[in-house]
């Protein structure tokens, strides 16, 4: 009985592609599950795996790497990323499959349990027990847990982002890996991305990605009356994010936004201005490392949830920082 | 003409506090109310903007008891023509059953008749956050699927997807028919008209059986995480924590 993982990559910078902080949680995660191996499956790669992607699944104790080096794969196309899946499932013949709770994520295994009609939970954040496996995961934007069981053959589940910390494995392993061939109908390459456009500013990996995330909310007053809020973000080295409410306004563009149906982000300062600190809006900011909330209302949750609080108004705290940070 | 079905469940407004049922089994919106989830009010916008474009129809469905009338009448009001009713115990319905009882619908539907040229879900719902309900329905009714739709247009049979990533848009081509979930962002809800409501109160819902025996989605039980101990040092009022603020952004070696 083994553990299938689906890993995602991204690039940072001009260097190779590794694997995503998340594949890396969710490597961690699948560790916990019962089991004799952890084995993962790479989507979405045409061409072998980099050396950085196999030197953190030895890390992570991958016992084997499944990937298809098919270049209809190049685009992605939901349910044809998960035939390849579904041949790392027979290959590893894995009683349970586990994925990153991102869009990607969450597409691609709703597929796989589509195929097989099996049960699968978004947004797992533990294991309560092993047997029979028992999960929570977040509902209503991270406000409730809800334990499921997840029994069956097959136990496919996503984790949520930042519910375990990425660590190594105590077992390092020699990754073997093995090439999956696929028989990709029409109907599993029918909804492809024909194209991307980049978004020329405002791209959101800076947010997700930033280490200090400068948040404004409704208190801000309107659209025209970032520009503090900016030249902080700018000062730190990091990005703009707001709450629903501002994007809802039409002051900001949807992809700064975090939250439940926004960005989660984990930056090491969440700095948030004029938030009140809704249960969907920390759904997003919840993992940063230190919360430090500006808010003219001493009992806004986002005030009693934070490490650090400013009573007052952002209009007037934001200039007077920026000039002692000169 | 391009028909549309969007199907919108009722949730519990989750924006204030989060209250559980005596017997801690299901979230109690007694007192904060019921909604639509936020990405299918959108979804809804797009389907009635769709339809609008080549004189079709927009169809509402939402699997529940009698009180997702509510929301179906609030569809109605913002321009849907038709509703539907899946009459059936929502929390027994696991996500795969949610799906299984939409597909029944649109074929007993289409078998009466109607066609759907496009099917339109919310990404996840607001309280289950399930993430799969649209993607087993095309499953179950053969159609191609886009998740995490910001917008949808159609032209000439085929429905143009966009979706965001990280770094821009992604940009799909269907053939018709197909399903989409949609999240939130990419268009703006409108308001019901007065006429919108009027024609809301008069529309007849249709009330079909879900035609599928529930396997439910596993739950054992639900708890509310209880709210943090409060442990903020506060460091002054108003533009007098400055100085103590910046010294602490240099502690946390934040500043550059
Ligand atoms: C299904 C669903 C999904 C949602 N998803 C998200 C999401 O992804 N992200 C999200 O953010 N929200 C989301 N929400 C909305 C959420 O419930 C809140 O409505 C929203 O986060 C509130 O935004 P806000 O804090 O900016 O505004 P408000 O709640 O209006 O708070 C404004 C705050 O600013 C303070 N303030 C006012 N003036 C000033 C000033 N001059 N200086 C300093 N402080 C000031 C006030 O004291 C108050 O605390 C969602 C809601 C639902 C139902």
């Amino acid at each position: 009985m083994s553990v299938l993982v689906l890993v995602e990559t991204e690039v940072a910078g001009q260097g190779e592609p590794g694997l995503s902080v998340v594949a890396e949680e969710t490597l961690t995660f699948a560790r916990g599950l019962p089991g004799d191996a952890v084995d993962a499956v790479l989507v979405g790669h045409v061409g072998l795996p980099s050396e950085r992607v196999l030197a953190q699944c030895r890390e992570h104790g991958v016992r084997t790497l499944f990937v298809s080096t098919d270049a209809q794969l190049e685009r992605y196309a939901a349910r044809a990323w998960a035939r390849v899946v579904d041949a790392g499932l027979q290959g590893s013949g894995a009683a349970y499959l586990i994925g990153g709770g991102t869009p990607r994520g969450n597409e691609v295994l709703a597929h796989v349990a589509s195929f097989h009609d099996v049960p699968m939970a978004a947004n797992v954040v533990q294991i309560v027990q092993s047997d029979p496996l028992e999960v929570e995961r977040q509902v209503v934007g991270g406000a409730v847990l809800e334990r499921i069981g997840l029994g069956g053959e097959l136990a496919v589940a996503s984790v949520a982002g930042h519910a375990v910390a990425p660590v190594p494995s105590a077992e390092p392993t020699q990754t073997q890996v093995e090439q999956v061939a696929v028989q990709l109908t029409p109907a599993d390459l029918a909804a492809q991305v024909r194209r991307s456009e980049v978004r020329e500013a405002g791209d959101t990996s800076a947010l997700t990605g930033a280490s200090v995330v400068v948040g404004v909310g409704r208190g801000v007053g309107g659209a025209d009356r970032f520009t503090a809020a900016e030249a902080l973000a700018e000062r730190l080295g990091g990005a703009v994010g707001v709450s629903r409410v501002v994007t809802s306004l039409g002051w900001r563009p949807h992809h700064e936004q975090v939250g439940q149906t926004g960005s989660r982000i984990s930056p090491d300062l969440y700095l948030a201005c004029g938030i009140s600190g809704a249960i969907q809006h920390w759904a997003g900011c919840a993992s940063s490392r230190t919360i430090i909330a500006i808010n003219t209302d001493d009992e806004a949750p986002m005030v009693t949830k934070a490490q650090y609080a400013v009573i007052g108004d952002m209009h007037e705290v934001l200039p007077a920082l920026l000039e002692e940070l000169g | 003409m391009t028909d549309v079905l969007v199907c919108v469940k009722r949730v519990p407004d989750a924006s204030g506090e989060v209250v559980l049922t005596e017997a801690g089994d299901s979230v109690d919106g007694r007192y904060a109310g019921y909604t639509m989830s936020a990405h299918e009010e959108c979804a809804l916008e797009i389907a009635v903007g769709i339809a609008g474009e080549s004189d079709g129809e927009v169809t509402v469905l939402s699997l529940g008891e009698e009180d997702c009338v509510e929301q179906l009448r609030a569809a109605v009001a913002v321009g849907a023509h038709a509703a539907v009713r899946i009459d059936a115990l929502a929390d027994a319905f696991g996500p795969g059953d949610v799906a299984a009882a939409i597909a029944s619908a649109v074929r007993e539907k289409e078998a009466g008749g109607a066609s759907y040229d496009l099917v339109l879900l919310g990404n996840d719902a607001a309280d289950t956050g399930d993430h799969q309900v649209g993607i087993r329905l095309a499953h179950l009714l053969e159609r191609p699927v886009v998740a995490g739709a910001l917008t949808v247009t159609v032209a000439e049979g085929r429905a143009e997807v966009r979706a965001d990533t990280a770094t821009g848009t992604e940009v799909y081509e269907l053939p018709l028919p197909a399903v989409a979930t949609v999240l939130e962002g990419g268009v703006q809800p409108r308001y019901p008209s007065i006429s919108g409501r009027m024609r809301a109160k008069k529309t007849p819902i249709e009330v079909l059986e879900p035609g599928v025996e529930p396997r439910g989605n596993g739950r054992l039980g639900l708890r509310v995480l209880p709210p943090p101990d409060s442990q903020v040092e506060v460091l002054g009022q108003g533009e007098g924590a400055a100085a103590r603020l910046a010294q602490v952004l240099r502690e946390l070696g934040v500043v550059r």
